[in-house]
């Protein structure tokens, strides 16, 4: 398939807001329960506003991708059917709780909601912030799931393409959290770091088993099953066309074997192995933290065009000679 | 329920791509706008097109031969690329099962086109919209043409009749005779995407005389050439003389 850079940022930018939300509110939870000393709201209402410039950044390139984008409210009304409608659905809604959980913390309108039996007090930001993670997890799902159902496209055709999902984004936003804290609350840099150490390591993981997986997967649809003809020499000679198609520009990546072959441990070594050894560094200097964000990010921008440009679409069996 | 399809006849299509000319030459000049073209007399030319004939070659020569590959929508009967439409602009019509797009829906995500195996649907750069073979549903419903008219425009235009249009899910149409009798095959069955197009598989047209066929079994003598010879002036009668 051929990267398109409006779903790559799309998928990225999201991926480290929700990463950093689910952050946000851990660290929260993590509080409520006494296990960390509660910040101040402006820590979790700043944080907010962060990922929600990452949302909005986001939902801005994805306009990019439609050919009609003032009819994109459309997109809202399949959401039975089609994983890009939901993903349509839950993204603005994700904002919106992302939106009030912020607002919440920054006007320091919480107010107290009920009590637990333990006597915990759950006030408004905490209601607002467990709908905040089912919404964030909901659009992981939504986000992979539009490739994962893909049946054709076999590299993505797996439960892994949804775990990924989920860590890659969870990594890139507990390092952005972990960064952000060491500014804003350095002596809890640490918790947020640590915890991207974890997620990291589970997505370098879950990338891994990807790979290895797509490496071995067998094309089920031949030349011979294309056209319905049974032998073991068929050549194609013509497309149909004397130019490049939209079936051409579509599907090709139109980079060399070499570069395809490049890129893969460059994302991995950007991604996951520098953001590691950053973060490991990071806990002694801060600064180091921002650094494994933004070689992390890079690193996920050529995971997701290699996640594009790997996945090999069956229709390019009808169109692989110009004439 | 009525499936309309195209049944292709890959032994009788000769690749002359008279069925691409006419389909973009219909539909490029319907109520729904034109099928873009960019450079068409430069070097790189590019358009949307419903069909295209394609051509492979089958075999090493010197054992091989071409085949001429028509290809548009195949109108599946449980088409992945309806699912997946975010604004319901792609959809299946209950009553003839003709594939479509509504372009004044369609957004460009061109999600559909990840979702079709068979990269059937081409994207209009200047519409900006998905566009893909309709069967001609503005001809084959227009009362205000012939009866024989009322055909895609591919099938008016195959010149050796390699396409056929029918109903293949009425057992005595043509289209579902041909299947039937003819080896009617559907692309890329592994996908369960169930093709309402079909086409007909290239066979070889023999004739095979056998020796005892040379020979008249009704010879009331069991034997020729035994009967006496003519003058070349004379009458003869069968069976009496040689010739």
């Amino acid at each position: 398939m051929k990267p398109a850079f409006s779903v790559i940022f799309l998928t990225t930018l999201i991926g480290a807001a929700q990463g950093l939300f689910l952050a946000l509110f851990t660290h929260q939870s993590y509080a409520l329960f006494g296990l960390l000393p509660m910040q101040s709201d402006a820590f979790y209402g700043y944080g907010s506003v962060l990922a929600l410039l990452l949302l909005v950044g986001g939902l801005i390139a994805s306009f990019f991708h439609l050919g009609r984008p003032e009819r994109a409210w459309r997109s809202a009304t399949q959401w039975r059917t089609s994983w890009l409608s939901r993903e349509v659905i839950v993204l603005p809604a994700f904002m919106g709780i992302v939106f009030l959980f912020g607002a919440s913390h920054l006007t320091g309108y919480r107010p107290e909601l009920t009590t637990l039996p333990g006597g915990l007090i759950v006030d408004l930001s905490t209601v607002l912030g467990v709908i905040g993670t089912m919404l964030a997890f909901a659009l992981f799902i939504c986000t992979a799931m539009i490739y994962a159902c893909l049946r054709f496209l076999r590299e993505w055709h797996s439960p892994l393409t949804v775990i990924n999902y989920i860590l890659m984004g969870g990594a890139s936003g507990f390092v952005l959290a972990s960064f952000y804290a060491a500014s804003a609350a350095p002596d809890q840099s640490d918790f947020f770091a640590g915890w991207a150490i974890v997620i990291t390591l589970l997505a370098f993981a879950g990338r891994w088993a990807s790979l290895v997986r797509n490496a071995r997967l067998k094309p089920k649809s031949t030349l011979q099953t294309a056209i319905g003809i049974k032998h073991p020499y068929i050549v194609q000679r013509s497309m149909g066309a004397m130019g490049g198609t939209f079936n051409t520009r579509e599907f090709f990546h139109g980079k060399s074997a070499a570069f395809m072959r490049a890129i893969k441990p460059a994302f991995l070594i950007l991604t996951f192995v520098l953001p590691l050894a950053l973060l490991a560094l990071g806990i002694l200097t801060p600064g180091l933290l921002a650094l494994a964000f933004i070689i992390q990010y890079l690193g996920l921008l050529a995971e997701r065009w290699f996640f594009f440009a790997q996945a090999n679409h069956p229709q390019n069996l009808y169109y692989q000679t110009i004439g | 329920m009525t499936q309309l399809a195209l049944v292709i006849d890959l032994n009788v299509c000769v690749g002359c791509s008279a069925c691409v000319t006419s389909c973009k030459e219909w539909n490029t000049s319907g109520s729904a706008g034109p099928l873009c073209d960019e450079n068409p007399y430069g070097l790189n030319p590019t358009g949307t097109f419903f069909n295209r004939v394609q051509t492979f070659e089958i075999g090493q020569y010197p054992h091989s031969e071409t085949l001429h590959f028509p290809k548009s929508c195949l109108h599946c009967e449980d088409p992945p690329c309806v699912p997946v439409c975010p604004t319901g602009a792609s959809y299946k019509r209950k009553e003839d099962g003709i594939v479509l797009v509504d372009y004044d829906k369609c957004i460009g995500c061109k999600y559909c086109t990840w979702a079709c195996p068979y990269g059937a649907r081409e994207f209009d750069e200047k519409a900006k919209v998905m566009k893909k073979c309709t069967l001609c549903v503005d001809r084959i419903y227009d009362e205000s043409m012939a009866e024989a008219d009322r055909k895609p425009s591919c099938v008016k235009a195959c010149p050796t009749s390699a396409r056929l249009f029918g109903d293949i899910h009425d057992p005595e149409s043509e289209v579902s005779q041909a299947i039937r009798e003819d080896g009617g095959y559907a692309l890329m069955p592994e996908w369960g995407t169930h093709p309402a197009n079909h086409y007909l598989p290239r066979r070889k047209t023999k004739l095979k005389i056998h020796q005892d066929e040379l020979e008249r079994a009704d010879n009331p003598l069991k034997v020729d050439g035994q009967q006496p010879k003519p003058g070349k002036g004379e009458s003869s009668m069968d069976d009496v003389s040689a010739w």
